[in-house]
């Protein structure tokens, strides 16, 4: 009842935002929390971390804005490929991820993320250093001009939602349970039969699905794809975020996501502009020290006091 | 000019030679992380900014303090362990207990801070550090030309190697590392300081990351970002080579040092992705690793 009533609430405010503040900056937002919220799945759900998520959020971006750019598709085929050609990396990626568990799936992720990046360097179509620019965002189902950034942004909320819903029933279903139970117990999970990787992959694919359609969203409202979203630096910041907002909580990442943003826009017209880098890992360092469960985690755990 | 097969020895040597002081810089890291891996479980994402932070040492006390390639040598590593050892005691300590997870995103944190406050100090672009004069010219040998500071940087580096296996693997101090990688809790029942040793061992681990940043910044630019892209390589080194033992770290990394230098020569286009291919490669295989054992 009490979270029907904040959804709705929610819901209400992003549909008026846009009047209230930047629509570009409101998209990003979107954009990065529905890519936080898909690496949460992995992380807070699974206990998997990946730290080269940014490859399906840049082949999100890449496939999307290529194939809009080249083929001219209207921008729900473009999302597709991109988000299709996401999945098939998440896919070989995962394969090879679940092979190895804890500090050396970090660290496996990370290696295969960084041979993407030298991949999108090389290969021709990316553009290299420039990237893609001036994505055109089409159509949408050939109808709605979504040139316009208003009716842009009701598009992204949609996605948003769309994405976010897809995740909340996975959360909830039966598979979203066998995934935490594996975070929980490994080996109490496989003793019960199940099979371990296969739920990985699984939780992993659909997290870069998930991923990917982030960067093919956000490849559309930049009109831009570029080496900054497969770097490794981006995948940093995807754990930033989670980790900020709280990991393994529903609302943690967006709340993440929406923080950073506003903390690089202030940043970046401060004198502290030159100090992102620091001013994160600085992030980083307080949150692994003193706030471990994020601002919805504590968030909760104070309205758990009250309410107990 | 000697060709055998189409092959231009002249530059196939010269590729190797660059793969093994890539090697060289490969293993130290790599070792650094396997011996502080062995101890504290933990994966020291920072190991690639304290070889920045070793190489701008060195710059720095060159230009502003007089210190000289050899000093630094020495010095650098020690004020990068000490560095370290704080690092262990204010920030890794208080969460030792908590998931490994965390602390290997506490030195990510650690590390975005260490290259953000470098580029911001000295741009991005890089500096240069002179050759020392003693290692300055090279020796003509029949079949390359060979310089004389990439001949030491082999050679010692090797040595370094050499002589920390040999102190992990052979004396009592070792002994000691090596019982605490087992079970520290044992360790402490026999009356052993873990909490200092683990201190120490993280100071070492850290300190060979200094010192081949040392090494390293005469032959490449000191530039904040050098960390950062040599550390990802370390990390599928690592995968590949499995962190179970110290001497396949510091063999991984050479090897794959020179799997790198043969792909420059054969296909250029591929040099900074084959390392990556043949961690793919043994994750199919064997996916614990080469020398890796059996969880």
């Amino acid at each position: 009842m009490y979270n029907k009533k904040l959804n709705l609430v929610l819901l209400g405010l992003a549909l008026v935002a846009p009047f209230v503040l930047y629509p570009v900056f409101l998209m990003k937002v979107l954009c990065f929390a529905l890519f936080a919220c898909a690496f949460n799945l992995l992380l807070g759900f699974a206990g998997l971390l990946s730290f080269g998520h940014a490859v399906f959020l840049g082949t999100g971006a890449y496939v999307t804005g290529y194939v809009m750019t080249t083929y001219g598709l209207t921008p729900e085929l473009g999302i597709l490929a991109g988000v299709a050609m996401s999945a098939l990396v998440g896919l070989v990626y995962g394969k090879l991820a679940v092979r190895r568990e804890g500090i050396y799936f970090a660290m496996v992720t990370l290696a295969l993320a960084q041979l993407a990046f030298f991949f999108y360097l090389q290969t021709p179509f990316t553009g290299g250093e420039d990237g893609l620019q001036g994505i055109p965002r089409g159509n949408l189902f050939g109808l709605i001009d979504l040139t316009d950034n208003m009716t842009m942004y009701y598009f992204v909320l949609a996605v948003f939602i769309g994405g976010f819903l897809t995740i909340y029933r996975t959360i909830h279903s039966p598979f979203g349970q066998v995934m935490k139970a594996i975070r929980e117990n490994e080996p109490r999970a496989i003793s019960l039969g199940y099979k371990v990787n296969q739920y990985k992959l699984m939780a992993f694919v659909i997290s870069a699905t998930l991923a990917g359609l982030a960067g093919s969203t956000k490849a559309l409202v930049f009109q831009l794809a570029s080496l900054t979203d497969v770097h490794w630096f981006m995948s940093g910041e995807v754990v930033l975020m989670t980790l900020l907002g709280g990991m393994g909580t529903i609302w943690g990442p967006v709340l993440g996501a929406a923080s950073i943003i506003s903390m690089q826009n202030l940043l970046a017209s401060g004198p502290l502009a030159n100090y992102i880098h620091v001013v994160m890992g600085v992030v980083f360092v307080i949150c692994v020290l003193a706030f471990r469960k994020g601002l919805v985690g504590e968030l909760q755990k104070v309205l758990r006091k009250n309410s107990g | 000019m000697a060709t055998i097969f189409d092959i231009n020895l002249f530059a196939l040597f010269g590729q190797l030679l660059v793969g093994l002081i890539n090697g060289s810089f490969y293993a130290l890291l790599a070792l650094g992380l396997a011996i502080i891996f062995g101890l504290l479980k933990i994966i020291n994402f920072s190991q690639g900014a304290l070889y920045m932070l070793g190489a701008f040492a060195a710059w720095i006390g060159l230009n502003y303090l007089g210190i000289s390639y050899w000093w630094a040598l020495v010095l650098v590593p020690l004020a990068v362990g000490a560095f370290g050892i704080l690092m262990e005691r204010t920030l890794i300590r208080p969460i030792a207990n908590e998931d490994h997870l965390y602390s290997l995103l506490l030195t990510f944190g650690i590390a975005l801070i260490l290259q953000g406050l470098f580029s911001h100090g000295f741009g991005s672009s890089g500096l240069s550090y002179p050759m020392p004069e003693a290692l300055r010219g090279g020796t003509r040998l029949s079949f390359m030309y060979l310089p004389n500071y990439r001949a030491w940087i082999i050679v010692f580096s090797l040595l370094v190697c050499a002589g920390t296996w040999f102190m992990i693997e052979k004396t009592r101090l070792g002994a000691y590392l090596r019982a605490g990688t087992e079970n520290p809790q044992l360790m402490q029942a026999f009356g052993i300081n873990v909490p200092l040793l683990v201190t120490l061992t993280y100071g070492f681990g850290v300190g060979l990351a200094g010192l081949a940043g040392v090494l390293a910044a005469p032959v490449y630019t000191v530039s904040p970002d050098m960390g950062a892209n040599i550390l990802i390589v370390v990390f599928a080194i690592v995968v590949i080579g499995g962190m179970g033992s110290i001497g396949g770290a510091i063999l991984t990394g050479l090897a794959m040092g020179i799997v790198e230098g043969l792909t420059k020569y054969f296909y250029p286009e591929a040099s900074n992705t084959v390392i990556f291919l043949v961690m793919v490669l043994v994750l199919m295989v064997k996916p614990v690793g080469l020398f890796g054992k059996e969880a």
